[in-house]
């Protein structure tokens, strides 16, 4: 128990309680450190950039989560049906993005999107048409729901997949004895059966949301003016640290972020659970 | 005691622990040992027993110079080490200097984020090597920008008096005029780009340099600094003449949305698609080495004015040598700056392609003489010299400029993609370099 306790304390305990030790300080270029207590917190709540920056990844939560694992939970329902030819080739196709990392998806994306010189400049050109810019502010969000979508529904299909193959075949008999039809199979056994495996992936998904950081820094180089260096709660915390050198109110953002990550993962857990009961 | 509690209480030990020494790197050790004139024989002394400098810097030019310098010192070794490219370096150069360990004894800082540097104290006053009395070797603008009251933050490594590159070939087959005022360069941009709609009269996606220079040569002002009183505004007569100036150009969609030092950049300088470029007199190097197809057919001309007649000049870039406060070996690193920027070294680097900051250098006939094949056989530092010569030297960049520009996208560049107003989008950049300044603990005036 020694050992681990000190390791736990070293590895878990000891960065949290570093940042909140941070968080209580403020370190100016006239004036030096001084303790301030719960100054930055108060600041941070009236902070406008931060509260924008919580909103945007709100929204992209609740737009972009659900038609992501909508997709995977389609996919591998097919997948599962075992209707599907060649379904081993598509499990792995659709999974491949996953492995790709996210800066090169991420650049791999940018170079499409582009309406100079990528594949929608060269679409415009070709069809004389001028579709709209998505790098543009209005849009530029959407693009990156788009990218993360293209990562991620390969992981969440394999969850759920891997759940889908768990299921006793004794309940497909049992329901094709009762003549069941497909839809009445999944409704009735598939989903309530993989309702864990869709509460962990959904709570995966939020936490991603809420660290929204490589796609918009990466899109960053081609599109400066649409995303701002507060874009996400993420970016911003990193901004705050590297570039205006706050880092004892960057250390404040990030663990009100990490607290409201813990809430709303939390409370999605527990209505899930309570369903499942 | 039980054991659960025994265990708890370790735990609160082992934090303890840890926020203790936490605030043991907060604390400050302000340990003011050198302070004392350093004399020419200390220095030689240094020298002859030898050490190692280390220098972080992306100015090409001074590989050769630490080679040679090496040489004339075989005691002493420099250490080149490239950290970044300017904001890249300074992050890095923060962090060596937040944990007080890593940080190099010569860095390369340009003139807009020196103030930071030199009023935290983050950079040793060079006037106890003797380096006040250097004052006279340099251009007034650059001289300006390394000093501040009595103290010599940096000695000068280069200048960027700007001009205009303009694409000759481009303009010949419109019958376009160079233009002499920016009203003028409107109608040009107006021309070429009707002319040939691929084609636009330069590239501009919101760029902090390029907008405060030529704020700069408008007659604005936008930040006066004194000391720790900070006052911006970005309302002024001259500031007022740029928006009136730029909206046109960006209303009408007359500036390339390409972005700088990209390859798109390079592929329009040189295909013609962007046809002229108002920066720095540093560029000729980057033509030559970036843009080999167009060799020929570039050309430079005064900067555009902003009342004909006038002769304004402004600085973009440029940056100096300066000895980080943490830094060892404050006499050996001394004496390789100014080895490397006031001695023999700025041959070197002017043979290499820089641009001096020094006077000798600038007014030389050698220097003015110079024909560049690039711009067809142009004597081209002459026109780089007189722009030097018109550089008003009373500007000055914010003691926190490299966090400002670091936002000017975010506020600024609002105007470049959005119906957002040029002049809302400096207000907004004026309210959050306020903001900013007075969290650090400015006394900042609107």
């Amino acid at each position: 128990m020694g050992p681990f306790a000190a390791v736990f304390a070293l590895v878990f305990l000891a960065p949290i309680a570093y940042s909140i030790y941070l968080s209580l300080f403020r370190d100016q270029l006239i004036g030096g450190t001084t303790f301030v207590g719960l100054d930055n917190y108060t600041q941070a709540f009236q902070d406008d950039k931060f509260w924008a920056s919580v909103g945007r990844v709100s929204l992209f939560l609740v737009v972009q989560v659900p038609i992501m694992l909508g997709i995977a939970l389609l996919v591998a329902l097919a997948l599962d049906s075992g209707r599907l030819y060649g379904r081993d080739f598509f499990r792995i196709s659709i999974f491949l993005p996953y492995a790709v990392p996210a800066v090169v998806a991420t650049l791999m994306w940018g170079f499409m999107y582009g309406t100079r010189f990528g594949l929608l400049g060269d679409v415009n050109d070709a069809f004389g048409v001028s579709l709209p810019d998505p790098l543009s502010p209005d849009l530029v969000l959407a693009s990156i729901g788009n990218i993360v979508t293209w990562e991620f529904v390969g992981y969440n299909m394999l969850i759920f997949y891997s759940a889908l193959r768990v299921i006793p075949h004794s309940l497909y008999e049992a329901a094709e004895i009762d003549g069941a039809g497909q839809f009445r199979v999944i409704a009735a056994i598939k989903l309530p059966a993989i309702r864990g495996a869709l509460v962990i992936a959904t709570i995966f998904s939020i936490i991603g949301s809420f660290q929204l950081f490589n796609e918009p820094s990466i899109l960053r180089n081609l599109a400066r003016n649409a995303i701002t260096t507060s874009y996400t709660p993420n970016y911003y915390t990193y901004s705050l640290s590297f570039s205006g050198q706050q880092h004892n109110y960057s250390a404040t953002v990030a663990i009100i972020m990490g607290l409201i990550t813990m809430v709303i993962a939390y409370v999605v857990q527990l209505r899930g659970m309570r369903k499942g009961a | 005691m039980s054991l659960r509690t025994r265990r708890m209480v370790r735990g609160l030990a082992l934090f303890s622990a840890l926020a203790l020494g936490a605030t043991a790197c907060g604390g400050s050790d302000d340990d003011a040992s050198d302070r004392k004139e350093v004399s020419a024989a200390d220095i030689d002394a240094a020298l002859d027993k030898g050490g190692t400098v280390t220098v972080w810097a992306w100015e090409p030019t001074l590989k050769q110079v630490a080679a040679d310098f090496e040489k004339a010192h075989p005691k002493v070794e420099i250490d080149l080490v490239n950290a970044g490219t300017n904001s890249e370096q300074y992050k890095a150069l923060d962090n060596a200097v937040s944990a007080k360990k890593g940080v190099p004894d010569v860095a390369q800082i340009e003139y807009y984020a020196l103030g930071q540097y030199s009023l935290t104290k983050g950079v040793s006053d060079l006037s106890r090597f003797g380096a006040d009395k250097l004052s006279d070797q340099y251009s007034p603008g650059p001289w300006n920008a390394v000093t501040d009251g009595d103290g010599v933050y940096a000695l000068p490594m280069d200048s960027g008096p700007m001009a205009l590159f303009y694409n000759k070939k481009v303009f010949d087959k419109y019958g376009i005029e160079v233009p002499a005022t920016w009203d003028e360069y409107v109608e040009a941009a107006r021309k070429l780009h009707k002319a040939d709609p691929k084609a636009y009269i330069t590239n501009d996606i919101g760029e902090a340099g390029a907008t405060t220079s030529l704020l700069w040569q408008a007659g604005s002002r936008p930040y006066q600094v004194d000391g720790t009183k900070v006052k911006i505004d970005f309302t002024d007569k001259g500031a007022k003449e740029y928006t009136d100036t730029w909206q046109k150009l960006l209303d009408e969609k007359l500036v390339a949305p390409i972005n700088s030092w990209t390859d798109e950049w390079y592929q329009g300088l040189g295909d013609g698609t962007i046809a002229t470029l108002s920066t720095g007199a540093w560029m000729p190097a980057n033509f030559v080495s970036g843009v080999k197809n167009a060799s020929g057919d570039w050309r430079v001309a005064p900067l555009p004015q902003w009342n004909a007649g006038e002769e304004a000049g402004a600085e973009n870039g440029g940056s100096a040598l300066a000895l980080p406060e943490l830094g060892r070996n404050k006499e050996l690193a001394y004496a390789f700056v100014e080895y490397a920027n006031s001695g023999e070294g700025v041959k070197t680097r002017l043979e290499g392609g820089a641009f001096p900051a020094t006077t000798e250098d600038l007014n030389s006939s050698e220097f003015q003489n110079t024909e560049f094949p690039y711009f067809g056989g142009q004597k081209a530092n002459e026109i780089f010299a007189d722009s030097a010569a018109h550089v008003a030297d009373d500007w000055s960049y914010l003691p926190y400029q490299v966090y400002a520009n670091s936002i000017f996208n975010d506020t600024v560049g609002k105007a470049y993609v959005s119906g957002t107003r040029l002049t809302e989008g400096l207000k907004a950049w004026q309210d959050a370099s306020v903001k900013y300044g007075e969290e650090q603990g400015f006394t900042v005036e609107q």
